[in-house]
């Protein structure tokens, strides 16, 4: 058997008796990320069902001012309530979002056939008022508009002259690409999935190994370092895959759990997704092995390495975090960045495309020697005299 | 057989061998006595490979452990400061991983982990994990897998290190026949005791240098001292005199 084989199944035999790591790579890092994503995702849905659909309360003051005002809105949704003493003070303390107020004139300047002006207290700066000002505005408008071509037509004119041009939609989402959008952050749980998966190995076969003292007698035999790095590396990438692999199931599993066709839109996370994300995070595990074996081999004890994990992880899926959040036009040369050009695969595939044979061997290839560069690297920081002694 | 030559080692500033030289024969235990911080684990290091000297040559068997770290490695056995066993593996496990290393067969690792289990008498123990193991079963488990690939040369650092009296004893009898074999056996110790019951030739290291290399009974009878302790510590003074 080779010496790197060796090393290999030693590592799993051996990681594979510790709980402390099974827990870790094979039961929470796959279920974190795909109950997580239920969780915000099920909160984020209830939000925009809740409030499209439900009675809109609205203190309003004033209300005798406008009774036909009033009546419209109610019938739009709106939920009059009375008025409190201070408007400004009300809403200041967050009793309400949005407050109507009809002044005593309303009804001349109505009657007059002029503008008349009602307004609206709210408080920006607080989100959960931004929806109901929303929606309040929407009836008024829409109640404006109906009064306009109601006196339009009581002057024997066509409604028409106010109206010359009306914007038509024709919207091209599909209810996959919508679901995409919302899903923007899953690369992002996969990602950390991963990491989580081979964090606790490449510290146990590094730092944990010298705390242990083993690492000076296993270099004492005659095997090259290489070897023994890789076999370490290899079993490091062999528990992320699994890891990723539960977790990616776990996603389609979580995806069952989710209403999605109330909001009409399309999550598909089936066979192909799971080989074609399994493809493209390949190159990307060994990669995220080599750097945790690099950063976990200068930690002096398993404590420290474990923080500095934590640091590396942090700075390995901001972007990720960022990209779901910014909007970015996908190019061929950003498939060749790792990290990004597996989030920009993940995401065509979410969106219900397979990215094109180009995409996938640019990513791969970009990553591969990445990859390969860290490996570089951590060998040297390996083959250094004072990586082996213990004390 | 392991040769040294004028071997100099620093650590940035801090020289911590300096011009050490020594032969250790086959059919012989030797061993390498100094206070703390003498140099001996750094010279043991260097002669297992685990650090290259700045200076200075070791041959194992005639071969230069510079240029051919991994051929002297199969040549010897090493039990280092760091015993560091797999905790979660059993003891035959630990000494079947450093077999496989080694390069042995099937038939050849278990041939020799159970002539090791037998001499080193671990049954008991050997199909349990070793956490928990010890000090005594632990020391055991490591020399077992120093020696599993039958090495000419052993090289131990403080090998009867937290041993009771029995386990010491056990280990004194294991060495002696080891040397009856014709290995050529190289401790590290600062107990004067197991180096006047063990050793044909004492190698003193102080201060990163020999400052003596004779049989035990020649450095009691050069320094005119009646046991082995004395004639150590007259040694180191000397030595402290002459360098000051």
């Amino acid at each position: 058997m080779h010496p790197v084989l060796t090393v290999f199944w030693k590592e799993v035999t051996e990681n594979l008796r510790d709980r402390r790591t099974i827990m870790n790579a094979l039961v929470r890092a796959p279920l974190l990320g795909p109950l997580l994503f239920l969780v915000i995702f099920n909160v984020q849905i209830n939000l925009l069902l809740k409030n499209a659909d439900k009675p809109l309360p609205v203190p309003v003051v004033g209300a005798a001012n406008a009774p036909n005002l009033v009546t419209a809105l109610t019938q739009e949704g709106m939920v009059p309530e009375p008025a409190p003493e201070n408007p400004v003070i009300a809403v200041r303390r967050q009793l309400d979002k949005v407050i109507l107020v009809i002044p005593h004139d309303y009804a001349k300047y109505w009657k007059r056939g002029e503008t008349a002006t009602v307004r609206l207290v709210y408080d920006s700066s607080h989100r959960s008022s931004a929806q109901p000002v929303r929606r309040l505005r929407k009836m008024l408008i829409s109640y404006a508009r109906m009064t306009v071509v109601q006196r339009m037509l009581a002057r024997g004119l066509s409604p028409n002259i106010v109206l010359p041009l009306i914007p038509e939609n024709r919207n091209l989402a599909t209810p996959q690409s919508r679901g995409a959008l919302l899903f923007s952050i899953l690369p992002y749980f996969i990602v950390m999935t991963t990491f989580l998966g081979g964090m606790y190995l490449a510290i146990d076969t590094t730092s944990g190994e010298r705390e242990r003292q083993s690492l000076e007698p296993l270099l004492s035999n005659p095997v090259a370092r290489w070897s023994v790095l890789a076999g370490k590396l290899a079993a490091t990438a062999f528990f992320a895959l699994i890891s990723l692999a539960l977790g990616v199931i776990g996603f389609s599993v979580a995806g069952h759990f989710m209403d999605v066709r109330k909001l009409n839109i399309v999550l598909d996370l089936g066979v192909h997704f799971f080989l074609f994300t399994l493809l493209l995070m390949f190159p990307l595990v060994l990669l995220l092995s080599c750097l945790q074996t690099l950063v976990a081999a200068f930690a002096k004890s398993f404590r420290e390495a474990v923080t500095y994990l934590s640091l590396l992880m942090f700075v390995l899926v901001f972007p990720s975090v960022l990209l779901a959040f910014i909007p970015v036009k996908a190019r061929l040369w950003m498939y060749a960045i790792p990290l990004l050009g597996q989030q920009l695969g993940i995401m065509r595939l979410l969106r219900g495309h397979t990215p094109g044979a180009l995409e996938i061997v640019v990513c791969l290839l970009g990553t591969v020697l990445a990859a390969a560069a860290s490996f570089v690297v951590t060998m040297r920081a390996y083959d250094s005299e004072r990586l082996a002694v213990s004390a | 057989m392991i040769e040294v030559e004028n071997l100099h080692k620093s650590f940035g500033a801090v020289k911590a061998v300096e011009g050490v030289s020594f032969v250790a024969r086959d059919g012989e235990i030797t061993g390498l006595v100094g206070p703390n911080g003498a140099g001996k684990t750094t010279t043991l290091r260097m002669l297992y490979t685990l650090m290259k000297p700045d200076e200075g040559q070791i041959r194992v068997d005639g071969i230069d452990a510079v240029a051919q770290p991994l051929v002297v490695r199969r040549r010897l056995g090493v039990l280092p400061d760091a015993r560091g066993l797999y905790k979660r593996l059993s003891a035959r496990e630990n000494i079947s991983y450093f077999g496989r290393l080694q390069g042995l067969d099937d038939a050849t690792l278990l041939a020799r982990s159970d002539s090791l289990i037998n001499a080193l008498d671990l049954h008991d123990v050997v199909d349990r994990r070793t956490e928990g193991f010890s000090q005594g079963e632990r020391v055991k488990t490591a020399i077992a897998r120093a020696l599993v690939h039958d090495p000419k040369n052993l090289i131990l650092d403080e090998p009867t290190n937290g041993l009771d009296v029995m386990s010491t004893r056990a280990l004194r009898e294991f060495l002696f026949h080891l040397r009856s074999e014709g290995r050529c056996v190289l401790f590290s110790s600062h107990i004067m005791q197991e180096v006047v019951a063990l050793c044909d030739r004492v190698v003193v290291i102080a201060h990163g240098r020999v400052v003596a290399d004779a049989p035990p009974q020649t450095l009691r009878e050069r320094t005119g001292a009646e046991n082995l302790e004395d004639a150590f510590v007259e040694i180191i003074r000397r030595s402290e005199n002459t360098a000051a």
